[in-house]
């Protein structure tokens, strides 16, 4: 007990050169008569008002400060479970971190010419933040503006699975309104650039149980084997031509009811959401535009023409 | 426990539940009773949130409940609260992100609820800070109960399942239950908490509020045609 009778002797010297101190005995002083003041005088609900704010400060910040690595901790670890979960990685029990770190490589991709930037360093950019700073961002004209985001990050943080040296997919962000929020996801694409592995949205606000079903595990199975782009159109597009002429609009789209997967075409619709139109229509818009020409068409392509897939 | 628990405050922590509570006798509170009963994990998290929140609040003003000057005493029983609030959804953030990404912004807005607000102004400023916290209890447990019963009513007939564990089996899954798209909407709990009231209205009959004002039968010869 040595070291806790040491500490208590610390604190009550401390105490003690606290009560000798001038300003704290003028401090006590003025306290005491500012609490025998009537309620209603003005100095007493000044007085009041600011220690009362005082006290609140401190006990916020401190929440705020204290708590703030195991919040960020809880962010990335959340960011970095949905990126293993769309990629069909996670694993009932394994570590998140050590998964991660093992198989799934970050990349920042320049949307306008579809190169990596090297400049950057993946670790530290985050593209959610950069689309907030005007400096790292462009606003996206109305025309074009299908996802309703209004802005978009120059770069993006694009997430490759390899094994064994090849990419087996490709995750990309994506994000747009649907009826309430913006819905923040990953569709994660076969190494070809075209056939959709799976989709996630990490973060949306939208009906629970109508669009919220956005994170219902049996919808999101649909997506799997779907195909974004026309086949017709994607020839030209491996040529590396991504003129507007030349390239398609995307043909992956929600449909109202149920895909009958006999049917021509049936390999670019999903089923909608059922009693949640406005929030299909928003996937809709938001695969439309992140897989435009505005969003990753000039990098798929250009992840097409080498190959054997990504380097 | 019965030294501390004397009949004064077991009557201030018991009376909330059924025969002052907060929702169907005082009707406060019901914004958040609507948004946030869709699901019974999010709910039994709001409810211990509030909970805390009322009764620390409670206390902490009435603790300082002489010295609050009357001229900016609202102001002063919304700093605390506010204050008590933030740190509540700080902690949700840090130790239960899942739930907290999903009441998202009704944590904050307990800010606002009625009834913490109604506790401090209507007990917390009169009464001594024990009383005021176990009051604060009381209230948010009677509160908590019917977010609780909704919840379970909601999430049993919306989507088949309490608190995510399935129990009837989807249509869509190819089960039996073809589930009420209603309950997963808040109107849903606008009827739900109406039966509620009205069922304990039935069972405890002073509860009924007095008829304002009666329509008098049309007396014999007026009205009519003329």
């Amino acid at each position: 007990m040595p070291k806790e009778k040491k500490q208590c002797e610390h604190y009550a010297k401390l105490c003690a050169m606290l009560e000798k101190n001038e300003n704290y005995q003028k401090a006590k002083v003025y306290a005491d008569k500012v609490l025998a003041l009537s309620n209603d005088s003005l100095e007493k609900t000044i007085a009041i008002a600011v220690s009362l704010c005082l006290v609140c400060a401190v006990l916020v910040s401190f929440a705020a400060v204290a708590l703030k690595p195991l919040q960020i901790n809880n962010k990335e670890l959340d960011m970095k479970k949905n990126i293993l979960d769309v990629a069909g990685l996670l694993e009932e029990g394994r570590d998140i971190d050590s998964a991660f770190a093992e198989k799934i490589e970050a990349k920042v991709v320049d949307l306008e010419t579809g190169d990596y930037v090297e400049s950057i360093n993946p670790a530290d950019y985050d593209q959610r933040k950069a689309a907030k700073d005007p400096a790292q961002s462009v606003a996206i004209p109305k025309e074009k503006d299908l996802a309703h985001i209004r802005i978009k990050a120059k770069y993006a943080k694009v997430f490759l699975v390899k094994e064994g040296g090849a990419v087996k997919s490709i995750i990309l962000p994506v994000n747009g309104y649907g009826l309430w929020s913006t819905l923040y996801g990953f569709l994660s694409l076969e190494p070809d650039g075209q056939t959709v592995q799976s989709i996630n949205f990490y973060d949306q606000a939208e009906t629970p149980g109508l669009g919220g079903e956005v994170v219902n595990p049996n919808w999101r199975a649909l997506w799997k084997g779907k195909k974004v782009y026309a086949e017709s159109d994607l020839p030209s597009m491996e040529k590396g031509l991504i003129s507007e002429a030349d390239m398609g609009e995307p043909a992956l789209s929600l449909i109202k009811g149920v895909v009958d997967n006999s049917k021509p075409g049936s390999q670019y619709q999903v089923d909608g959401l059922a009693g949640a139109s406005l929030t299909s229509t928003g996937v809709t818009n938001l695969i439309k535009y992140w897989m435009s020409k505005e969003g990753f068409a000039p990098y798929l392509s250009k992840v097409r023409t080498v190959k054997g897939g990504v380097s | 426990m019965s030294a501390i628990l004397n009949d004064e405050t077991k009557k201030v922590l018991v009376d909330p539940l059924v025969s002052n509570n907060p929702i169907t006798l005082q009707v406060l509170g019901i914004c958040s009773a609507l948004a946030v009963t869709s699901q019974m994990s999010t709910s039994l998290i709001m409810s211990l949130a509030l909970t805390l929140v009322t009764a620390f609040s409670s206390a902490a003003i009435s603790a300082i409940r002489n010295h609050i000057p009357s001229s900016i005493r609202i102001i002063v029983q919304m700093t605390i609260i506010a204050s008590l609030v933030i740190v509540v959804d700080q902690l949700l953030k840090a130790f239960a992100y899942d739930i907290s990404k999903q009441l998202s912004v009704f944590v904050g807005l307990i800010i606002t609820n009625c009834i913490v607000m109604g506790r401090a102004e209507g007990y917390a400023m009169k009464n001594p800070p024990l009383e005021s916290f176990i009051d604060g209890i009381g209230n948010g447990l009677g509160y908590s109960l019917i977010l609780i019963s909704v919840s379970f009513i909601r999430e049993l007939l919306g989507s088949g399942k309490l608190l995510g564990i399935e129990v009837f089996q989807l249509t869509k899954d190819g089960g039996w239950y073809d589930p009420n798209g209603l309950m997963l909407l808040p109107p849903s709990a606008f009827f739900i908490i109406g039966l509620i009231i009205w069922a304990v209205r039935q069972w405890k009959p002073e509860q009924a509020e007095k008829v304002e004002f009666k329509i008098l039968p049309i007396a014999h010869g007026e009205g009519g045609h003329h």
